[in-house]
């Protein structure tokens, strides 16, 4: 705690500095990639409340980050007693996490509140006049149903109308402008009848569509946001501070964005390298997986480039600075997917393009039904009341259900297979691709799993996990992650040989892990040896994901070729390709060679599904017309996904495929189950035989049609 | 039909009350983590802020 007091009663006060701090915003936000649990939340709570300087940790789980107030300068103690807990964390740009409040999504949640309430309380009243209420008693109903409706239309109903209006402001027509157009003419006609002693008010009408739309607009927006922050995460995950070498040798803390190209920067081992530079030292060992996807770590000598983004995994280096800030790979990246982000939202959707055909037919007909009545029997008040009829009845209520309630379905039947769909416009476009592109490591490929290490007795599994968790080496957190549960071996004197491995002592006798060829082997790769026994072998080779082969073939059946794009060596890649049985593959591609590749298939007129996991499928997957993402993925290649895929088994894939494309298929069939209605509904209206009873039943039946023939997606085999 | 001059009243109160405490959730920011709040009810130590 920060705040020094000399008063003890004052020590009660801190609840009050409490909530203060928590209106404020945070010092700095970690993002913890890690926390899953209760325990992670106490665990990392705990952890940070300890330290001196913080005066409150929050977690929130649900965005895995956690919320510091406190004092700013100790942000790498922050992280070291993270670290020392336990978990991975990553400072993030405070700045740019506070513009993802969700206000939008808020004031949505209020006006769908108020429309709730408002339509319970007027629904009331008006099963009260359809049952029978006649004189004073309905013309108070109908009053206070006005007087509640009025203001709940006026204040829930401005997403639509504005959207409505800025449509209307450029000349075109959205859906919007026909559910404003009905909900205004309904609340307003009906409090000029209430108000002359007319019969019929639609106020329920009126609310309800607010209220069923409001939900859907809501849902929406849920799904949009989700998907917006993958560009501004890369960002935030930049590294903040750097140590620069001044002229005179001497080592200075200086903020990223003061170093200027031709700097001298120090990497301390463990760190993230924050330009784009030439190595200056005599060597370094850097983990390029955050750009390249692949696992190993890279060995460079003087003068090698090395990007902003790189985690330094040897001893510390020195570079000189030739990148820094927008010019860096690493943000040309993260501009790559924010630009392809854009593009992907001019997509337009079933429900858009049924939109364009339906608003300028309502209207027109709502307009012919008004000047027909006009000229049939001169009375405006009459004709009016029809045009709102046909308005209230023709309202896309059962249209605005046709898509959102078969995505719905077809979203949780998905989730229980294992996808998590987390755009709103994703299955359609999963339907429309007609070219698959993979990724191979990662993606295809998983870390050899425990099983081949049934043949170590549980000694050498022990010796094995200590060595490796002694070092932050790659290959190291590898093996660890592939070893079987264990506990280390009690080995002292580890030290490790830069390069070669680890070695330490344990019973009087030598153990080393390390490559095979520091063991004197005769394989390549990681190997174990105790003492003077010969060294035994560790394949941390990656496998195929279980069911790669069996999917691949099936897409190849099913109108979707797969093909194979790889930042890996082509040895590798020729080897796993002819193991699939692919025969479209190309190795050794960067970042920016994919995005461009994907590029050019799509100007051609493909439609390119993207599956792939790493940094540099990131900017791939946010341009391909529809991709997915293995759980494992880096998380800004998650936000650039549509669909996550949560299970290892890729054997569930061609379920995604089948699922999105009966989605697309029972959309349709829900369009044309709406317009059979609106066909039977519109001349009852237009002959001026509808009544507010007759509104609701309608409106009701049709969506409840339209949402049982949805359900119809989660037997679809 | 006296009835009604309470009833009406009592139906509105109720709900207004429903939307009030629903808002009053929203405004204390109790839905900006519903998967924590789902788990901190399994953490053994008092979840109010540090003293």
């Amino acid at each position: 705690m920060s705040m020094v007091s000399a008063c003890p009663a004052c020590a009660a006060a801190p609840l009050a500095h409490q909530v203060a701090h928590s209106q404020m915003p945070p010092d700095i936000v970690l993002s913890l990639p890690q926390v899953h649990c209760a325990a992670c939340i106490g665990t990392v709570e705990r952890a940070l409340n300890a330290l001196p300087d913080v005066d409150s940790a929050r977690v929130n789980l649900s965005l895995k980050r956690v919320a510091i107030h406190g004092d700013l300068a100790r942000i790498d103690a922050a992280i070291g007693a993270l670290h020392d807990a336990g978990f991975e964390a990553h400072p993030l740009d405070t700045a740019l996490i506070e513009g993802q409040h969700d206000a939008a999504g808020h004031a949505l949640l209020v006006r769908l509140a108020v429309a709730g309430f408002a339509m319970m309380n007027v629904m009331l009243f008006s099963v009260a006049v359809w049952s029978g209420a006649t004189d004073a008693t309905r013309a108070l109903f109908h009053l206070i149903s006005a007087a509640i409706s009025m203001p709940a239309v006026l204040y829930c109903g401005q997403p639509f109308f504005s959207n409505a209006w800025r449509a209307l402001r450029v000349g075109a027509l959205n859906m919007d402008v026909p559910i404003s157009l009905a909900i205004l003419m309904a609340a307003g006609m009906s409090l000029f009848e209430v108000l002359h002693g007319g019969h019929h008010a639609y106020f329920d009408a009126a609310l309800s569509l607010t209220f069923f739309l409001l939900i859907g607009r809501y849902l929406d927006h849920r799904t949009r946001s989700a998907v917006q922050s993958a560009a501004k995460e890369l960002a935030a995950l930049e590294v903040h501070t750097a140590q620069r070498i001044t002229p005179d040798g001497a080592l200075q803390s200086v903020p990223v964005d003061s170093l200027c190209v031709g700097a001298r920067v120090l990497i301390p081992t463990g760190v993230r390298v924050p330009v784009d530079g030439v190595l200056d030292s005599a060597q370094a060992r850097a983990d390029r997986s955050f750009l390249t996807g692949e696992s190993a770590a890279v060995t460079l000598v003087r003068g090698a480039s090395v990007q902003a983004g790189e985690v330094n995994t040897g001893a510390p280096f020195e570079i000189t600075a030739t990148a820094v800030g927008q010019d860096t790979t690493l943000r040309r990246v993260a501009h790559l997917v924010a630009q392809a982000e854009n593009s992907r939202t001019s997509y337009t959707t079933l429900a858009d393009r049924a939109a364009r055909i339906y608003a300028p037919a309502v209207h027109l007909l709502a307009l012919i039904a008004f000047f027909v009545w006009v000229w049939i029997d001169g009375d405006v008040r009459h004709a009016l009341n029809v045009a709102v009829a046909v308005l209230i009845i023709t309202c896309p209520c059962a249209l605005g259900l046709a898509v959102p309630a078969v995505a719905t379905a077809a979203v949780s039947r998905l989730y229980g297979a294992g996808f998590l769909v987390k755009s709103g416009t994703a299955l359609e476009r999963l339907a429309e691709v007609d070219l698959a592109v993979f990724d191979k490591t990662g993606t295809l490929t998983q870390q050899a799993s425990a099983r081949s290490f049934d043949a170590l007795t549980p000694a050498e599994i022990s010796i094995a996990g200590a060595l490796a968790q002694a070092t932050a080496h790659p290959v190291a957190t590898a093996l660890l992650t592939a070893l079987p549960p264990h506990t280390p071996a009690p080995l002292h004197g580890i030290t490790e040989v830069a390069g070669c491995g680890m070695q330490g002592q344990i019973d009087g006798q030598t153990v080393r892990l390390g490559s095979g060829a520091w063991l004197g082997a005769g394989f390549d790769g990681t190997g174990l040896q105790i003492g003077a026994q010969p060294p035994v072998h560790l394949p941390l080779h990656d496998v195929p994901r279980a069911g790669a082969a069996e999917t691949l073939a099936w897409l190849g059946r099913n109108g979707l070729p797969p093909q194979l794009l790889s930042g890996d060596n082509a040895a590798a890649v020729a080897r796993f390709s002819t193991q699939l049985e692919l025969t479209q593959y190309q190795s050794g591609i960067s970042a920016e060679e994919k995005h461009a590749y994907l590029d050019a298939l799509q100007t051609r007129g493909h439609r390119v599904l993207m599956v792939g996991d790493g940094l540099n499928d990131t900017a791939s997957l946010a341009l391909a017309h529809a991709s997915v993402a293995p759980s494992s993925a880096l998380d800004a290649s998650r936000n650039a996904a549509d669909v996550v895929m949560l299970g290892d088994d890729l054997a569930a894939f061609p379920l995604l495929i089948v699922v999105a494309r009966a989605m697309v298929k029972l959309s349709r069939q829900n369009f044309a189950i709406a317009l059979c209605y609106n066909l039977v509904a519109v001349p009852v209206a237009l002959l001026g035989y509808a009544t507010p009873l007759i509104a609701a039943i309608a409106m009701s039946a049709s969506s409840i049609t339209v949402l049982i023939n949805a359900m119809r997606v989660k037997y679809v085999k | 039909m006296n009835v009604l001059l309470i009833l009406i009243p009592v139906s509105i109160i109720l709900g207004a009350a429903g939307l009030a405490a629903f808002l009053w959730t929203l405004k204390s920011s109790q839905y900006d983590d519903p998967k924590g709040a789902a788990m901190r009810i399994l953490l053994d130590e008092d979840d109010a802020p540090r003293e």
